[in-house]
């Protein structure tokens, strides 16, 4: 399995496949649905994000709280499609990538092609797994959203699956 | 007459809670380590780490899924009980409050309009049903969402029949595709009314994986379902593969001579459920 650590080069995303497993390590930021919203109502203010947005990776994910002794509580992936009518534009402004669960929509996927970005597929249900794999979390905007905000963190050899690849190959089948 | 105090129906509710959303059914494990043996690429790496998932949670007491669901919690009352204490929903909610709070679960409850978290994850969707009997039986699910929201129900004419209700069936999931976190366990709910079909299909999740309705023609359409389902190559996660449902549970009521009410509820490959009576 080929392990991976974040901000992916140009070389590194060129040689990825959908389907295949990779061990993924570095920096990421949460976000789900409310956190896309406030953002989007940033960007229509004409204000900066919350976190540089070039080449950075968002995880759509809302964690479970941490337990004492842990970064992070149960922290798997969510329903990326939700997420469709916001990630053409954040990959037009720079984002580096996501990692959630299921089937992008056709523009994600076209967006992702665009910019030669990945997307990778966490395995939805493994929250336990992925949870342990955050290191070091910290909230950087949005802390009323709870498990909704958005958080930095450092995750460690999170078991991932190439889900849609620079050339907008699919792992999913076409229904 | 047996005497229960509400707040041993808000212990029941803790320990339920506290167990499910940490560990699977059985059923649901024996079926996925079942599936793990038919799949390769993609669809097996999935279902390893689903598996391997289970046991992390359960050496480091974490959830399964951050998903801890909305507290769904079914009570059957028996009428020879009578309950003392606080009021009966506020027991329940108690239990779920603290639950979640002690367990590091997280709370994924809010208005729908406004979308403010509530903070604790109550309320809890109680439904409660008297029954015979001086017992209380506490069924607890937590009830991921993914999977929720692509659930469907249809009113079906008679005319459309069985074959109508398998059609439905299997579009639902078919339209459903990767994003429920399939292998899925699909509950069925066939007759009734438009509120009470739904119901019968949640009531269908509660239910062992891969058991069948003791009814013939019932065990039938879970069958040609569960067959037509996996005959879509949906697969562990959408990544292609030969089970894309784990089981098809239904159960059915009698209904009006005009209708054929269906409501197809969509569980995640997570199965989990806490049972208990108080007696």
């Amino acid at each position: 399995m080929k392990r991976l650590t974040l901000p992916l080069s140009p070389a590194e995303v060129a040689i990825l496949h959908a389907g295949d497993a990779v061990l993924l390590s570095g920096k990421v930021y949460t976000a789900r649905d409310c956190a896309h919203k406030r953002m989007f109502e940033c960007l229509d203010r004409g204000e900066s994000l919350p976190f540089p947005i070039e080449n950075a990776v968002i995880y759509y994910a809302g964690p479970c709280p941490a337990p004492a002794g842990k970064a992070c509580g149960s922290c798997g992936p969510t329903t990326s499609a939700r997420m469709d009518p916001y990630a053409p534009r954040l990959l037009d402004l720079g984002l580096g990538g996501m990692i959630g669960k299921g089937e992008p929509g056709e523009e994600t996927v076209a967006a992702l092609k665009r910019h030669k970005k990945i997307y990778f597929a966490a395995i939805g249900g493994a929250g336990a797994t992925y949870g342990n794999a955050v290191k070091k979390m910290r909230c950087v905007a949005f802390p009323d959203l709870l498990s909704e905000a958005i958080y930095e963190m450092e995750i460690e050899e999170c078991p991932l699956v190439v889900g849609v690849d620079a050339n907008g190959e699919s792992v999913y089948r076409r229904s | 007459m047996r005497i229960i105090d509400t707040q041993e129906v808000s212990a029941c509710v803790y320990r339920l809670a506290t167990k499910a959303c940490r560990t699977l059914t059985q059923s649901c494990r024996a079926a996925l380590a079942e599936t793990q043996k038919k799949e390769t690429g993609a669809a097996e790496f999935a279902l390893s780490c689903i598996l391997e998932n289970e046991r992390c949670a359960l050496r480091e007491q974490m959830p399964v899924c951050q998903d801890t669901g909305m507290a769904v919690v079914f009570l059957e009352l028996g009428q020879e009980v009578s309950l003392v204490g606080a009021p009966l929903a506020e027991a329940v909610n108690d239990g779920v409050r603290h639950a979640y709070a002690d367990g590091f679960f997280r709370k994924s409850i809010c208005d729908p309009l406004s979308r403010r978290n509530t903070g604790d994850n109550t309320p809890a969707h109680l439904h409660t049903e008297i029954v015979e009997g001086d017992k209380i039986s506490v069924t607890f699910l937590p009830k991921g969402f993914g999977s929720e929201n692509m659930s469907a129900l249809k009113m079906l004419t008679p005319a459309e029949g069985e074959e109508g209700i398998l059609s439905f069936i299997t579009e639902t999931v078919k339209k459903a595709g990767s994003r429920p976190c399939p292998p899925m366990y699909v509950g069925v709910g066939v007759g009734s009314s438009f509120d009470g079909c739904a119901l019968l299909a949640k009531k269908a999740l509660l239910r062992e994986v891969g058991s069948r309705n003791p009814r013939a023609d019932v065990a039938r359409i879970e069958e040609e379902a569960l067959a037509r389902i996996n005959a879509l190559g949906i697969g562990a996660q959408g990544f292609g593969g030969k089970v894309t449902a784990l089981g098809v549970s239904c159960e059915v009521a009698p209904t009006h001579i005009a209708g054929l009410p269906v409501a197809v509820n969509i569980q995640c490959h997570c199965v989990r459920c806490e049972k208990e009576v108080l007696e």
